[in-house]
């Protein structure tokens, strides 16, 4: 076991899968020579070298186009899209091809491609460096959508995510690439190395897709989450010195039902979070399928806490985060209905 | 080209990497003067020559020379030179300001201010402009105030985008200067897009938008020359190729097997290549440009060979890419210092008024930056209202933001 960080637990994975299957190969903007804006891929070209670790143009859609026609011809990309917000180009060949290649040619075509991408708010990124897309490609039937909240996690996820047979979105919160971090900018950033999960396994090790982590047990409250808000979520509840049961999704797609349900039966109480926009957002899924399974056992309206419905502002990035005031209100409005 | 028995995966050659010696001996340059200047209305085939050689008109020893000489005044010269080195204050007051905390992030435009101030003096007040983020002269010769740039770095009350946009994301509705997105190239078909509406509608507008060499790579760069060509639209698209996007070299472009300006014939546009420091030869390239768009003539692609001598942002050390040194090495030098030089041949400067003047441009920042930051900066002052976060999502704020505006006011009191 090692001190990681995300980043280096991230480079870890590629690192270990390069070693150990000649298929995969990294690709992306600035990923190679320099190591990625974000250092994820730092050192792998210079081991790898310069054809299983590409430097690419800057052509989001012809970065993710190209990795389809690599995967479908034996190879297995990881590609880095270097901001979830430059996705876009590539929403036509992820959506209406990496999606469907499985599907339309009746299993004889399969495109494993891995997209990794940094996501979510709290660094001063604007609209263009802090949005949370992933609910816009979990609508889309046939992807994966992944989304660690520790180095632990994030290293076994990535590399179930490139042995994966189908299409993943492994989406990456960049303000945990170094610490965890419960909403409040004022305080000192903590490093990952005073948290368990940041003892990551230096070898080959998997961690399962569509399998939520409990990170606390309780029996008031169940709070669902992932990415960043996994911390603000855990923070706002031991302010509030309530028995929450935190679960932490991990992969939206598949997603963990079972857990969900089993621990909503056991407290009947409910609060969803997630950093992106709250229309139409995954919370809204979550709550439909708790709806569905958990009716019976509901003690109280189910609360989401979310980011608001607008871009991401520059200005006021702390009163657009849905940090621990917001996660308090709704775990007060779950635990004491009007 | 190496020929072998088998295929083989090619990878553009970086010239210099840290530790190596600079190497330019990659790029194409043409004597200054040796290039022919086409008639206005002449055919993009019949000039595909333009988008290979190297339009210059400024020599080694400063003279104007050939027949791209737009033979400005030396008033306008003077002017010219007044702004570029404006924009070259105002980058590294503002890089300094973002290194003591005040502004969140910043772009510099360090080597490439005859790019904007050039291409903006040769068009008219009513020509459309769609900027990329590093064309800060543009703002400075349509006369928007510094004050008004500078509380838009600083995100303050005064801020034209009112706190929702990165630093330099400028905007001027009266200046004619689009909304400046961080996304890569999308400005360059919704410039063409303009200059149909512009044809449309029957007026001599043109629009002129630019983006770097790397984000030509984008589709939308093929969008913007296939419906500019389709329908000869009056536009003039500008590629600003200053060698690196981040640490992608220009050759993961596309630039290493061809010119960015030959896109252009490929798509039955007006492709030339010019010397990107050189304020006279930009001049008249674009003066040129603009000629054959509002005569019916096209669209044209240009080429601006320059190079990003600062970082890509404050973000961004090049030091981990390229060799160290790398701007003084550049084979086509300085814009600022080249048309300095030009300006004292002719009798027409000196180098007391140039220290004269930098005084006084370093002053006019200075007091600038005072005045914007009673405004308020990131750090202390005046803070914008948050309220404004849920305005102009539409037009009229719909109930479930009206909704989130009042939880987020019971959440901050």
């Amino acid at each position: 076991m090692a001190n990681m960080n995300m980043i280096q637990a991230l480079n870890s994975a590629m690192d270990i899968m390069l070693g150990r299957d000649p298929a995969v190969v990294l690709m992306g903007e600035d990923i190679g020579y320099f190591g990625g804006v974000f250092r994820a891929t730092e050192g792998l070209q210079r081991k790898y070298g310069e054809h299983r670790v590409l430097d690419t143009p800057i052509a989001e859609g012809g970065i993710v186009a190209t990795a389809i026609g690599m995967s479908v011809n034996g190879l297995r990309p990881v590609a880095e899209i270097q901001f979830a917000d430059y996705i876009y180009p590539a929403f036509d060949q992820i959506c209406s091809e990496l999606a469907r290649i499985r599907y339309r040619s009746a299993g004889e075509f399969f495109a494993p491609v891995t997209i990794r991408t940094p996501c979510g708010g709290g660094i001063r990124g604007g609209q263009t460096h802090s949005q949370s897309p992933e609910g816009i490609f979990t609508h889309v039937s046939g992807i994966k959508v992944v989304m660690p909240s520790n180095p632990y996690d994030a290293k076994g996820l990535l590399i179930t995510s490139i042995e994966d047979d189908d299409p993943v979105i492994f989406f990456e919160p960049k303000r945990l690439y170094n610490g965890p971090f419960d909403g409040n900018p004022n305080k000192p950033a903590v490093p990952w190395s005073t948290h368990p999960k940041g003892q990551v396994d230096e070898g080959y090790y998997k961690v399962a897709l569509g399998k939520a982590e409990i990170v606390r047990s309780g029996s008031q409250v169940t709070i669902i989450t992932y990415g960043t808000m996994v911390y603000v979520a855990a923070a706002a509840a031991a302010a509030m010195n309530i028995d929450a049961e935190i679960i932490d999704l991990r992969s939206l797609v598949p997603l963990d039902v079972d857990t969900i349900a089993t621990s909503v039966k056991k407290t009947g109480r409910c609060v969803i979070a997630h950093e992106a926009t709250r229309f139409s957002g995954f919370g809204a899924e979550i709550l439909s399928i708790i709806q569905e399974e958990c009716f019976w056992d509901l003690e109280a309206p189910i609360q989401r806490v979310t980011g608001w419905d607008t871009p991401y502002p520059h200005a006021f990035e702390w009163e657009y985060f849905p940090g621990q005031a917001r996660v308090t209100r709704a775990l007060k409005s779950v635990l004491e209905p009007a | 080209m190496r020929m072998s028995k088998q295929s083989r995966l090619h990878l553009p050659r970086v010239p210099a990497r840290p530790g190596e010696a600079p190497d330019f001996s990659y790029v194409q340059l043409s004597p200054a003067g040796a290039v022919l200047r086409p008639e206005i209305n002449a055919r993009a085939r019949d000039m595909l020559s333009l988008s290979i050689d190297l339009v210059r008109v400024l020599d080694d020893a400063g003279e104007a020379v050939g027949p791209w000489n737009p033979h400005l005044d030396p008033d306008e010269l003077q002017v010219g030179l007044r702004h570029m080195m404006l924009t070259r204050a105002f980058d590294d007051r503002m890089q300094r300001m973002q290194r003591a905390g005040k502004i969140s992030f910043y772009i510099r435009s360090s080597g490439e201010e005859a790019v904007s101030v050039a291409q903006c003096m040769a068009l008219r007040p009513g020509d459309m402009l769609f900027p990329s983020y590093r064309n800060q002269g543009l703002q400075i010769v349509r006369g928007i105030a510094l004050l008004d740039l500078m509380c838009q770095l600083l995100s303050n009350t005064r801020d034209m985008c009112k706190g929702r946009q990165l630093p330099v994301m400028y905007h001027s509705k009266p200046g004619n200067i689009f909304s400046i997105s961080g996304n890569l190239a999308t400005q360059f078909p919704q410039a063409v897009g303009w200059a149909m509406a512009a044809a449309i509608k029957g007026e001599d507008h043109l629009a002129a938008s630019w983006i770097g060499e790397g984000s030509s790579a984008e589709a939308d760069f093929h969008h913007a020359l296939l419906f500019a060509s389709v329908y000869q639209a009056p536009v003039i698209l500008n590629v600003v190729n200053n060698q690196w996007a981040i640490s992608t070299f220009q050759g993961y472009a596309g630039g290493e097997q061809r010119s960015f300006a030959a896109r252009g014939p490929g798509y039955g546009i007006a492709g030339i290549r010019v010397d990107g420091n050189d304020f006279l030869a930009v001049h008249a390239v674009t003066q040129w440009a603009a000629e054959r768009a509002r005569t019916g003539a096209g669209p044209t692609l240009i080429e601006l060979v320059t190079y990003r001598a600062a970082a890509h942002s404050t973000s961004d050390d090049p030091a981990r890419y390229r060799a160290k040194d790398d701007a003084e090495h550049w084979p086509l030098g300085d814009p600022i210092l080249r048309l300095k030089m030009h300006l004292m041949k002719i009798g027409e400067w000196s180098e007391a008024r140039h220290q004269a003047l930098t005084a006084e441009l370093t002053a006019l920042v200075a007091s600038g930056w005072k005045e914007a930051t009673t405004f308020g900066t990131l750090s202390e002052g005046p803070r914008l209202n948050a309220d404004l976060m849920f305005e102009d999502v539409f037009k009229e704020m719909p109930q479930n933001l009206k909704r989130q505006q009042a939880l987020m006011r019971a959440e901050r009191s």
